[in-house]
């Protein structure tokens, strides 16, 4: 008789990855017909980019979606990537768990390999239909043409038809490319979370792709490449040894082919030398020439307790491949420029970072301003490794990190200065990493580490201070503008009446002038040349008060393309990071001083707008520019109360119109 | 300070003084200004010698040194010339056309006629003059009269006309003329116990045609909302002249408050002129909250609007005795109001025979 055990034991089968998935289809972002769409979408289309950037081709991907009935849409998506061999056909599409970059430590779109299989999968469950597969790959004249569908139970690919074709598009050969058509459950929608928004978005961080997208009602939408450049490709790199976890490290020691522990960490390992090696092995009691395999539970606990207790050289950061940020502003520019904002904040680009042993960076823009709408919360593009978020925003580390500022003081409205803020503007994050820490296993969201969250945020304040300043110098222009129109339109004809009515000659103005203005004026611009690829930067400095003044004016510029020779008047300091000083000696009334600066190598409109500051002088008495930021750890001025005055007349007359 | 017989000169002194004032500043290197007396709630003074309210010491400075002075001050100058011109040419406009005149003006136009009305009104407080002396007067009044009144109007043609206010006019009565100086109309006599000044058309018509004039022996005068200036300085012809009590029977809200407060203690608008327009003694027998309730009178909600204007009242001197501050505050308690109308709810004659007689009586007119 069998015993209880043995018949439990028998129920029991092993339930295999497909299945699982199946059951769960809400872990891949499969949770409803609206967003099953866009989610199928997006796995085609990073695999896509990712084929492209691998084989060094600017992609061209264009996606179709058509309406089969109420509930199912038919999607294609086509590339000139590479293409895939026929014999890998099956594995790539029909596997989950499958591809090549799953055993690889680097940043790319894709990272588990679940993707685009999960995909035919959940075609499959809720159509019935197979998915079809085109590839050409460039050695080969004739394409491949299969339609597969999932074994479930066994998570292996079935082919169900085998062609071959001679693939032509608009009359030409197809060089290379792939294919991939499947029917879906699906319901298509509009708006914010919609096909167009994803593409819109993915057009953004890839300016080097050409996207095309046809609606079900055929109309045709074209994000052409606002560049020719591909982005470096990301370099494979092994494994940090900071942040591993125990299983991963069994796992590898188990399939390592090297026979000594001390042979294994110093090459599976990144940034594990000889002696930190040793090192480890000492610390951990386990000896250097131990077989991985031999090593015991007991003795990798060991192995990882003594790595978090040396000191190991940080990960490399070179795997990283930023969009950057000249790109992240053409990107920008080109999907958004219809809207004409007013302002593109520099982006900005942080150095690269590690958190548990995971090299990761932070890039950010915001774009303000023109046909933004303005009474409506802040758009936020939130950007893993490429890929637009578009589901669970809440429960993201960029929009945790964009509410925990205080926008109010750079501009935007917001509601107590923390949650999401209002205004016409776009904020756009873009996280980077080899291994994204993402909420769940559908990467909808990033998970709020600390460590990423405040790279976030200094993106973020330094992208929002230039909002702010580029706003006050509106509005400071704005302020002097009514000034100059004071003093050049009004004030004339104040005299040229007066002295009209009394019929004496017309007075003098420029002493009241004077007092009127009252400032020191700051006035700055850009031009470019496009032959010589120089932007150059001036500021003009006018005294027109009726004293003599002393300042320094501060620019704030690229050090990298800044041409130091270039800088006149002589500086009195310039600095590493890129801060140019100069100080104004006795600015006699109505006198003016020119500075300026050259940027070598640029293109259009990446540099388009100064930083500007002052100090060393009352701030109230310049108009045109901001004080220094306190954070740039210069003493500035102390700001002098306001003269009392007597009441405006015309400011306290509001009560009148009552009665 | 009235308009006298020659009071063209010294009217177009004080202008130039105005100018000359500008002017002065200018060769002498300084940012133009001019001083004025603060017109608002705050800055208005009980005059006890008058028994009117007057705008007190408290300034303000419009300055060529924001925009909004800067332009004011070359309005001044404009509207100075252009008076100037009317003076010497004989002519005169209506406040509506100097505002028209002002799109001739490039960058110095008005934005509104409420801008050019106020700054009319600026020039009358400087010079102490009226703005019939620069040769601008009002668009329109008509506010009506009915009662036994005899007059004497001076008309266009420069005749003579005699006109009883009662039986001499139609239905709806005798209108006021936008001037009401005793070189145009010419109070003559009267057989009635008291004026009674009505804020809607609709109870001055029902007042009519109850016989209400002839029954309790009044002149009934239409305010039209707000009273005009004309409107105002009849009342008080009448009241100063005939010694006729005056009572002002209004809705009941806030806004109605200050009807009566412009008619009995003068407006905030016009506090320059007002020993010249208020009835210091005037009596207010309009709705009061304490009416809504004892009459159980149907109400509308206060807005949110009505609730800012109560509240503003609570603070305005003008207001500040023991009938207003218990009946505003009732009010903005019970946050009801009722017109005038509501009285309609026991018929037509109600208000004639019963809610009238009964406040009249109260306040010691009958």
């Amino acid at each position: 008789m069998a015993t209880i055990a043995e018949e439990l034991a028998r129920k029991q089968r092993e339930i295999s990855v497909s299945e699982f998935f199946e059951r769960n289809r809400q872990i891949l972002g499969f949770d409803s017909t609206v967003k099953a769409l866009i989610v199928a979408i997006k796995e085609a289309v990073d695999n896509s980019l990712d084929a492209c950037e691998e084989a060094s081709v600017l992609p061209e991907i264009s996606v179709t979606i058509s309406k089969v009935d109420q509930n199912e849409y038919r999607v294609s998506v086509r590339d000139n990537g590479p293409g895939v061999v026929r014999a890998q056909m099956p594995n790539v599409f029909g596997r989950l768990l499958y591809g090549s970059r799953f055993h690889a430590i680097r940043q790319s779109r894709g990272q588990q390999g679940i993707g685009i299989s999960a995909v035919v999968m959940y075609s499959q469950i809720t159509t019935g239909k197979a998915t079809r597969i085109r590839s050409k790959i460039a050695e080969s004249d004739v394409s491949n043409d299969i339609e597969l569908t999932i074994d479930t139970k066994k998570n292996r690919p079935s082919v169900v038809k085998d062609d071959h074709f001679i693939w032509e598009e608009g009359g030409k050969r197809v060089d290379h490319g792939t294919l991939i058509e499947f029917s879906l459950a699906a319901r298509y929608v509009t708006g914010r979370q919609s096909v167009m928004e994803y593409l819109r978005s993915t057009a953004v961080v890839n300016p080097h792709a050409t996207i095309s997208y046809t609606d079900p009602e055929g109309r045709t939408y074209t994000f052409q490449r606002a560049t020719e450049t591909l982005p470096p490709k990301a370099v494979e790199v092994k494994p940090h040894p900071y942040g591993l976890e125990i299983g991963t490290l069994i796992n590898m020691l188990a399939y390592t082919q090297e026979k000594k522990l001390s042979l294994f960490l110093r090459n599976e390992f990144s940034r594990i030398s000889d002696r930190v090696a040793k090192e480890i092995c000492e610390k951990a009691m386990v000896s250097a020439d131990r077989r991985p395999k031999d090593v015991s539970l007991q003795q990798a606990k060991a192995i990882l307790d003594a790595i978090g207790g040396t000191k190991i050289m940080a990960p490399q950061t070179d795997c990283l491949s930023p969009i950057g940020e000249s790109l992240i502003k053409r990107g920008l520019k080109n999907v958004l420029g219809s809207l004409r904002p007013e302002f593109y904040a520099q982006p900005v680009t942080r150095p690269p970072s590690v958190y548990s042993g995971n090299p990761y960076q932070v890039e950010a823009g915001v774009v303000y301003g023109g046909e933004l709408a303005s009474d409506q919360p802040v758009a936020i593009m939130r950007y893993a490794n490429r890929v637009p978020l578009l589901y669970q925003q809440g429960a993201c580390a960029i929009t945790q990190a964009i509410s925990s500022i205080d926008w109010r003081r750079y501009g935007l409205e917001q509601r107590g200065g923390t949650g999401i803020p209002y205004g016409p503007a776009v904020i756009l994050v873009h996280v980077l990493s080899t291994k994204l820490p993402f909420t769940s296993e559908s990467k909808e969201a990033i998970a709020p580490i600390p460590q990423i969250m405040e790279e976030i945020d200094l993106a973020l304040r330094a992208c929002a201070r230039n909002l702010k300043s580029h706003l006050n110098k509106k509005e400071t222009k704005s302020k002097a503008a009514v000034k100059f129109d004071i003093v050049t339109e009004i004030l004339p004809k104040i005299a040229e009446k007066s002295s009209k009515i009394l019929q004496r000659p017309v007075p003098d103005i420029s002493r009241t002038i004077t007092k009127i203005m009252n400032v020191v004026f700051i006035e700055d611009g850009v031009d470019y040349d496009a032959k010589k690829k120089v932007a150059k930067a001036s500021v003009r400095v006018r005294n027109y008060t009726s004293r003599k003044q002393e300042l320094k004016v501060h620019a704030l510029v690229p050090p990298a393309e800044l041409d130091r020779g270039s800088i006149y008047p002589e500086p009195e300091e310039v600095s590493e990071d890129g801060k140019i000083m100069w100080n104004l000696k006795k600015l006699q009334p109505l006198e003016v001083v020119e500075c300026t600066f050259s940027l070598k190598s640029m293109e259009r409109d990446d540099y388009s707008e100064n930083e500007v500051y002052i100090s060393d002088i009352n701030p109230a008495t310049v108009i045109g520019a901001d004080p220094l930021p306190g954070d740039w750890g210069i003493k500035t001025f102390e700001l002098e109360e306001a003269e009392v005055e007597e009441a405006d007349y015309d400011e306290e007359e509001s009560e009148l119109s009552e009665e | 300070m009235k308009n006298e017989d020659k009071p063209t000169p010294l009217a177009l002194e004080k202008l130039t003084e105005i100018a000359d004032s500008i002017y002065k500043q200018l060769e002498g290197g300084d940012i133009p200004k001019m001083s004025l007396p603060l017109r608002t709630k705050g800055n208005i003074k009980f005059d006890n010698r008058s028994n009117v309210w007057k705008y007190g010491r408290a300034t303000g400075i419009r300055s060529a040194k924001k925009a909004v002075g800067a332009y004011m001050l070359l309005r001044t100058m404009h509207m100075l010339e252009f008076i100037g011109e009317m003076i010497g040419n004989l002519k005169s406009s209506t406040l509506r056309e100097m505002y028209y005149i002002s799109e001739g003006w490039g960058k110095a136009k008005f934005n509104s006629q409420d801008e050019s009305d106020k700054l009319a009104e600026d020039l009358e407080i400087i010079t102490k003059c009226l703005r019939e002396d620069f040769k601008l007067r009002p668009e329109e009044d008509g506010a009506r009269v009915i009662g036994n009144l005899t007059i004497e109007e001076t008309d266009r043609k420069g005749k003579k006309k005699r006109i009883n206010c009662r039986d001499d006019v139609g239905d709806s009565g005798y209108s006021i003329p936008y001037n009401v100086e005793s070189d145009k109309v010419r109070l003559l006599s009267n057989d009635a116990d008291f004026i009674i000044a009505i804020e809607t058309g609709g109870m001055f018509d029902r007042l009519v045609e109850n016989g209400f004039d002839e029954d309790f022996r009044s002149v009934l005068v239409h305010l039209k909302g707000q009273p005009a200036r004309s409107t105002r300085r009849f009342i008080k012809r009448l009241n100063e002249e005939l010694k006729l009590p005056v009572v002002t029977f209004t809705d009941g809200d806030p806004w109605s408050f200050r009807i009566h407060a412009s008619v009995a203690y003068g407006a905030i608008k016009t506090a320059h002129i007002s020993e010249y327009l208020a009835t210091p003694t005037a009596e207010f027998i309009g709705i009061t909250a304490s009416d809504i309730l004892n009459y159980d009178l149907p109400t509308d909600k206060l807005s949110d609007v009505d609730i800012k204007a109560l509240e503003a009242e609570l603070t305005d001197p003008r207001f500040r005795d023991a009938f207003w501050k218990t009946e505003i505050e009732t009010m903005l308690e019970t946050k009801k109001k009722a017109e005038q109308q509501a009285l309609a709810k026991y018929g037509l004659d109600f208000v004639t025979d019963t809610y009238l007689p009964e406040k009249l009586t109260q306040a010691g007119i009958i």
